[in-house]
C-alpha cells in the first residue's frame, strides 16, 4: 500500500484525476454547505437571467439558480454512479466467481444469461429496465447496476480462470482448504487489481447513463437536480440562455475526465507487467 | 541388504506400505471442433504401480513431459484419476468423496516446484503457515502462533518472518516456507515435486539436508520427483524411472544406478557428468525427441529411440518382470531373466 501510494505520487496524470474525483465528492458531501440558494427555489422574476454575483452561473426558464442545482447534481450524480456500480460490481464479483471457479454448468447457465444480457447496448438495456420499473432515483440506480453486471461477470470470470491455475491455489487444495475458503482467501484478494480499475471506470460510465437517461427524461424526475436533465431543460433555450447548457456540460465533462484518468492511472500502477519503468 | 524387500506384490497387505499405486492412469482428452469432440487423449500417466515403504524415500525421476508432476498431483488427487488405486493408510484415495478427501490430505502434504508461485502472494509467511492448523486442528490462535514459530525455527528461518510476506524473501528461503507449510500438521507423506529445480545449486544442497534432517526428525516418507539424477541420487532409497507415462525400471538406488537394467535407464544414467577430467566415458546418445504422448509409438513407448530395439519391441508392450528379486524392469530384453 505505501509503495502504492509513491507511485500514484509520481504519476502526475494520476493526481490530476484523483485531485478532479475529490473536488467532486467534497462538492457532493458538502452541497448544503456551497450552495447560496435552494436548487428548487425558483426566483420568479429572475428567469433566465445570465451569470451575475447573485447567480453566479445564472438562472434557468423557472427562475431556479443553476449553480445550486449543479452542486445538488453532483450529489445526485455520485449517489447514482456509486450505488449503480457497487450493484453491479457486487453481482458481477459474486457470478463472476461462481462461474470462474466451478466452470460447468454453473459456468455455462451464468455467462449464457451474461451473453443476452451484452447483446442489448448499454443505454438501450438500461432504458428497458426504466421502462418497465418507472423513472425514478432508485429505478434509475438499479438500471444502471444491472447494464454493468455482465461487465464484470466477464471480467472477474475471466481473472478467475487466470488466478485458479497459479500454484498457490493447487497449494490451498493441497492443505485441505474448502471450496469457500479457496474462493475467499485465495482467489478474491489476487483478482482485486484489475476489479478496482474496472470501478472506477465504471464510476464515470455510470455518471454519464444517468446524465443521459435523465436528458431522455427517463432519469431523475423534476424538481430533482440532475445534470442531465437540467441539459434537457435547457435544449429550447440554449441560443438564448447558453449558461444553463455550458455549466452541466462542463461538470459532466470535467467529472468523467477525472474518474477516467485516474481509473487509466489505477490500471498502470496495479498492472504488475508496467511495475518498472 | 538386511530387510527382505518385497515389491508390487499387488494384493498383500504388508502395513509397512504408505503408499500402494496400482495400475494409476491418468489420460487428458483431447478436445477438438465446434462441439468440443474428444479426438484422442494425452496419457499423462499409463498404468503405474509402485508401493513405497514407511520412513523411506521414493525418488521418481525422468524427461521433462514424462508424467512425473502428473504422477505426483494425481496422488494427492489435485487431479482425479482415469483409472487405478491409490491406497494410502488403507484407504483409496481415488474413491473419497471432497469432504473425506480433505480431511485425509491432513496426512498427505506437497511442497512445490515453483517456490514463486506456490506461496499466496497476499498472505503473510505466518497466515501461510498457519492455514492448515485452521482448516485441520482445533488449537487456539496462541497455540498455532508458537508452532509457526517453532516450524520457522526447524526449516532455518527467524521469528520475524512471520510478519513479512512471500515477496521479501529469495527462492530458497520461500522453498524453506513452503516445507513449514506442508509439515504444519504432521503430515505422514510428502510429494516433493522438483523441490529444489527452481533453486540455485548452492541453495539445492542446502534444501535438500533440509529434506533428510526433517525425515529422520518426523518420520516422514517422501515421494520426491524430479529430473536431476545426482538430486535424485542423493536423497532417495529407490528410484523409479519413468518415460512417456510408463514406469520403465524400479529398484533400489545403489544398484540401480551401479548396473541400469533397461536401456533408457542406461541412456539416462551415461549423461550424469563425473567429475574426473581423465576418464574416458562412455555416453549413451538417444537420437530423437521423446514421442507425443498423445500418440505413444506401438508396442514398447521406448521402441522408437531404443538402440537394442528388435522386432517384438514394435509389437508387444513389455510387462514389469522381477529382476534380482527386488527390481522391476519393463523390457523385453528381461523376457527371460527369471
Amino acid at each position: 500500500m505505501g509503495e502504492f501510494l509513491t507511485k500514484l505520487r509520481k504519476d502526475k496524470i494520476g493526481i490530476v484525476g484523483l485531485i478532479g474525483v475529490l473536488l467532486i465528492l467534497v462538492i457532493g458531501i458538502l452541497a448544503p454547505v456551497i450552495s447560496p440558494h435552494d436548487p428548487t427555489h425558483t426566483f420568479n422574476e429572475h428567469r433566465l437571467e445570465s451569470p451575475s454575483s447573485k447567480f453566479i452561473f445564472g438562472t434557468d426558464d423557472l427562475g431556479r439558480d443553476i449553480f445550486s442545482r449543479i452542486i445538488y447534481g453532483a450529489r445526485v450524480s455520485l449517489t447514482v454512479g456509486l450505488i449503480s456500480v457497487g450493484i453491479g460490481a457486487g453481482f458481477g464479483l459474486l457470478f463472476g466467481l461462481l462461474a470462474g471457479y466451478f466452470k460447468g454448468w454453473v459456468d455455462n447457465v451464468i455467462m449464457r444469461i451474461m451473453d443476452v444480457l451484452f447483446a442489448f447496448p448499454d443505454l438501450l438495456l438500461a432504458l428497458a429496465v426504466v421502462a418497465i420499473l418507472g423513472p425514478n432515483l432508485t429505478n434509475t440506480m438499479i438500471a444502471i447496476g444491472i447494464v454493468f453486471i455482465p461487465v464484470f461477470t466477464r471480467l472477474v470470470r475471466s481473472t478467475v480462470i487466470t488466478v485458479k491455475e497459479m500454484d498457490y491455489v493447487s497449494n490451498a487444495m493441497s492443505v485441505g482448504a474448502s471450496n469457500l475458503r479457496i474462493i475467499a482467501k485465495h482467489i478474491t484478494p489476487n483478482i482485486l487489481a484489475p476489479f478496482l480499475v474496472q470501478v472506477t471506470l465504471a464510476l464515470s460510465s455510470a455518471i454519464l447513463t444517468e446524465a443521459a437517461l435523465s436528458f431522455l427524461g427517463l432519469g431523475i424526475q423534476p424538481p430533482d437536480p440532475s445534470w442531465g436533465s437540467m441539459l434537457n431543460t435547457s435544449r429550447r433555450f440554449m441560443e438564448l440562455a447558453p449558461w444553463t447548457a455550458i455549466f452541466p456540460t462542463i461538470f459532466i465533462v470535467v467529472t468523467i475526465f477525472s474518474f477516467n484518468l485516474l481509473g487509466d492511472s489505477l490500471r498502470d500502477l496495479l498492472d504488475p507487467r508496467v511495475k518498472k519503468e | 541388504m538386511t530387510e527382505k524387500i518385497e515389491v508390487n506384490h499387488v494384493g498383500d497387505d504388508n502395513s509397512d506400505y504408505l503408499l500402494r499405486v496400482e495400475g494409476l492412469k491418468k489420460y487428458f482428452p483431447i478436445k477438438t471442433g465446434l462441439f468440443n469432440k474428444t479426438t484422442g487423449h494425452v496419457k499423462a500417466v499409463d498404468d503405474i504401480s509402485f508401493n513405497i515403504r514407511k520412513g523411506e524415500t521414493f525418488g521418481i525421476v525422468g524427461e521433462s513431459g514424462s508424467g512425473k508432476t502428473t504422477l505426483g498431483r494425481t496422488i494427492l488427487r489435485l487431479l482425479d484419476p482415469t483409472e487405478g488405486k491409490i491406497i494410502f493408510n488403507g484407504k483409496d484415495m481415488a474413491e473419497l468423496k471432497q469432504t473425506e478427501l480433505r480431511r485425509t490430505r491432513k496426512d498427505m502434504q506437497m511442497v512445490f516446484q515453483d517456490p514463486y508461485s506456490s506461496l499466496n502472494p497476499r498472505m503473510r509467511v505466518e497466515e501461510l503457515i498457519e492455514e492448515p492448523m485452521i482448516i485441520h486442528s482445533d488449537d487456539p490462535q496462541d497455540v498455532r502462533k508458537k508452532r509457526v514459530k517453532k516450524l520457522l525455527d526447524t526449516v532455518g528461518l527467524s521469528g520475524d518472518a512471520a510478519r513479512k510476506y512471500p515477496h521479501e524473501f529469495s527462492g530458497g528461503q520461500r522453498q524453506r516456507i513452503g516445507i513449514a507449510r506442508a509439515l504444519a500438521i504432521n503430515p505422514k507423506l510428502i510429494i516433493a515435486d522438483e523441490p529444489v529445480s527452481a533453486l540455485d545449486v548452492s541453495v539445492q544442497s542446502q534444501v535438500l539436508n533440509l529434506l533428510s534432517d526433517l525425515q529422520e526428525e518426523f518420520n516422514l516418507t517422501y515421494l520426491f520427483i524430479a529430473h536431476d539424477l545426482s538430486v535424485v541420487k542423493h536423497i532417495s532409497d529407490r528410484i523409479g524411472v519413468m518415460y512417456l507415462g510408463k514406469m520403465m525400471e524400479l529398484g533400489p538406488k545403489d544398484t540401480l544406478y551401479e548396473k541400469p537394467l533397461h536401456p533408457y535407464t542406461e541412456a539416462l544414467f551415461s549423461a550424469i557428468p563425473i567429475p574426473d577430467p581423465h576418464l574416458e566415458k562412455e555416453r549413451i546418445i538417444l537420437e530423437g525427441d521423446i514421442p507425443s504422448p498423445s500418440n505413444p509409438p506401438t508396442g514398447c513407448v521406448f521402441q522408437t529411440r531404443c538402440p537394442y530395439a528388435f522386432d517384438k519391441c514394435r509389437i508387444e508392450t513389455p510387462i514389469q518382470k522381477e529382476v534380482d528379486g527386488e527390481r522391476l524392469v519393463s523390457c523385453h530384453l528381461y523376457e527371460d531373466a527369471q
